[in-house]
């Protein structure tokens, strides 16, 4: 990749530079500067990748031979209904802890944003969550959400509620796994909101104040039209990060999985996606099906970052 | 009445708020605290401990007997820190391209691009593997360093930033001057982007210090591994955990990402409200 940087073969004569530039020659430099990403993407993804999509055409225990099976794991995947099921629950999942995420992020960023004093001091300690390694978060957070020891249950009973099994219910389960995410991810996503924030000129807040703007009007005329960009990457990063979530199931339902590490607890309520193409694969050693298990999740994500994408482009062009 | 008393009772009542935040994100790490100074028995003991316990050094000597703990931090230190140079380079590069520059194929790459980001890791995990083995590289920290070098995600991010932040009569002006496209990204684009590119850089850095998957594959020579993998192997057989020691162990972790994330917030604090946005 370092190579793909250099200058061109040695110089002729004439300067290129003197020379009226056209296609290849006019455009090279940028196509340099692109292409580390495109030459490692090529080694360590496309090849792979394809090789995955080539697996998923096969039945494969992982060491002995393929075996030709044409379509037969994808007609498989429409019928399943654990994939099914495992989708279900990533979405709701998903929803749980983005829209919530989104809308806190949004309104710490304003707030952030005015506020004068200690602004750093909030913006460090909002961003910590995100530092931690989601092994030690799913760690703590099962302590919270723990049944018989849990603060969350010891919290319910001191304002005189009944406990609820966190980990052992299907809502219980998608619930904690979204306070988890929302907690990691809600200062993240409200620090870029800020950065967002400040990228607005002041000569605009400025205007609407001289026009006498309140400040319900200033953020949706002026605010969210400039933050378009931003709440766009809020939204993908968070559709395709979200759809993908694995570790934090994966180790916060651990203790509690009765027959695989990747089950995602009592009923597969917590089970994602992803855990099931890792149940598919390294439990059941299927990893003809793995494959194209995986390329279900693929289509499920680029489904739904289009549809977000779209939403908020189209609110944008009015 | 008057708008000055308005304001400061509006003032108080935005940190309020902010404060509540504030002890709502903080928390779990005083959990993680307290969960650090009990023994495991005394975590899983009814009412919760609210107050930290005694046993902190305990569970210091039973990491460091467990774990080579300051060994895997270095490989851990030695991969993040290369990934991020790299990253940072080749990614901003290739934002600014893509931001400010017009060629054939600008909007297919891109498109590219963005699905390339949609590919689930796992889907090439394995297909990896096997490449990674036939280089020779299975074991060593090149394995975790060279295909991390440059990603969609830091492309996508410093686009979208450098999209509002570097205007185009900047460009045109330091093109007038001569200068050429190296310099305009040198000398105009980065400077205007340091807090687009301290953010980038500590993410990179975090997701590097936290990644677990490919280094528990990639990393098969267990006195070799990085310092999550190693944690890891801390949270062994279920029941025989000893999750005071755990939460100890996850808690030092934490330190140089602290120390990288305090210098990082102030390169992102001192320079983003100042900017080159005008």
């Amino acid at each position: 990749m370092a190579t793909a940087l250099d200058k061109p073969p040695a110089r002729v004569a004439d300067d290129p530079r003197n020379r009226p530039r056209t296609g290849w020659r006019k455009y090279w430099h940028l196509y340099a500067a692109i292409s580390p990403f495109y030459l490692l993407f090529l080694g360590f993804g496309l090849i792979p990748v394809g090789f995955s999509l080539y697996v998923s055409f096969h039945r494969w225990d992982g060491l002995g031979s393929m075996e030709w099976a044409g379509l037969a794991q994808y007609r498989y995947l429409l019928t399943d209904t654990d994939f099914w099921h495992s989708i279900g629950n990533t979405v709701i999942i998903w929803a749980l802890a983005t829209f919530p995420m989104v809308f806190l992020a949004m309104v710490t960023a304003v707030m952030l944003n005015s506020a004068v004093r200690f602004k750093n001091v909030y913006r460090f300690a909002y961003f910590l969550p995100n530092v931690t390694s989601v092994v030690a978060v799913a760690i703590i957070f099962g302590s919270v959400f723990s049944t018989n020891f849990g603060l969350m249950n010891a919290l319910l009973q001191a304002v005189g509620l009944d406990q609820v099994a966190w980990l052992n219910t299907p809502w219980g389960i998608k619930v904690a796994i979204a306070t988890l995410m929302t907690w990691q991810w809600t200062g993240y996503n409200a620090i870029i909101f800020l950065a967002g924030l400040q990228t607005i000129p002041s000569e605009l807040y400025e205007a609407a104040k001289v026009d006498g703007a309140n400040p319900f009007q200033t953020f949706f005329r002026i605010t969210l039209p400039m933050m378009r960009p931003v709440l766009l990457f809020v939204l993908v990063v968070s559709t395709v990060t979200g759809l993908q979530s694995f570790s934090e199931p994966q180790v916060l339902l651990q203790s509690t999985a009765n027959d695989s590490t990747y089950a995602g607890g009592p009923g597969h309520s917590g089970q994602t996606m992803v855990l099931y193409f890792f149940q598919q694969t390294f439990d059941n050693n299927d990893f003809g099906y793995g494959a194209a298990v995986a390329w279900g999740i693929f289509l499920v994500v680029i489904l739904f970052s289009i549809v977000n994408w779209r939403l908020v482009q189209r609110r944008g062009e009015d | 009445m008057s708008s000055i008393k308005g304001s400061r009772r509006r003032g108080i009542a935005l940190h309020a708020v902010l404060v509540v935040g504030l002890l709502l994100s903080a928390f779990p790490f005083y959990w993680a605290v307290i969960m650090s100074t009990h023994t495991s028995s005394e975590i899983f003991s009814y009412p919760p401990k609210l107050l930290p316990g005694s046993h902190f050094g305990e569970n210091v000597r039973n990491l460091l007997d467990s774990i080579d703990f300051f060994g895997s931090m270095w490989n851990s230190l030695l991969v993040a820190t290369s990934v991020t140079v790299l990253v940072l380079f080749f990614d901003s590069l290739a934002a600014f391209v893509f931001a400010k520059f017009h060629f054939p194929g600008r909007r297919l790459l891109f498109a590219l691009l963005m699905v390339i980001f949609m590919v689930p890791a796992q889907l090439a995990a394995i297909p990896q593997f096997v490449i990674m083995a036939k280089l020779g590289w299975i074991g060593s920290m090149t394995s975790l360093i060279v295909p991390a070098a440059a990603n969609a995600f830091g492309i996508f991010w410093m686009r979208q930033y450098m999209q509002g932040a570097i205007h185009d009569e900047l460009l045109d002006a330091s093109r007038i001057d001569g200068a050429n496209f190296m310099r305009q990204y040198w000398h105009v684009a980065l400077p205007v982007v340091r807090p687009g590119l301290a953010f980038l850089g500590i993410f990179t850095f975090m997701g590097q210090w936290n990644d677990y998957a490919w280094p528990l594959i990639a990393l098969t020579n267990p006195d070799n591994v990085t310092l999550q993998v190693a944690l890891s192997q801390l949270n062994g057989t279920h029941g025989t955990t000893d999750y005071g020691m755990v939460m100890t162990g996850a808690l030092l972790a934490l330190v140089p990402l602290l120390i990288v994330f305090a210098i990082g917030a102030r390169q992102i604090i001192g320079d983003l409200a100042k900017g080159a946005i005008k």
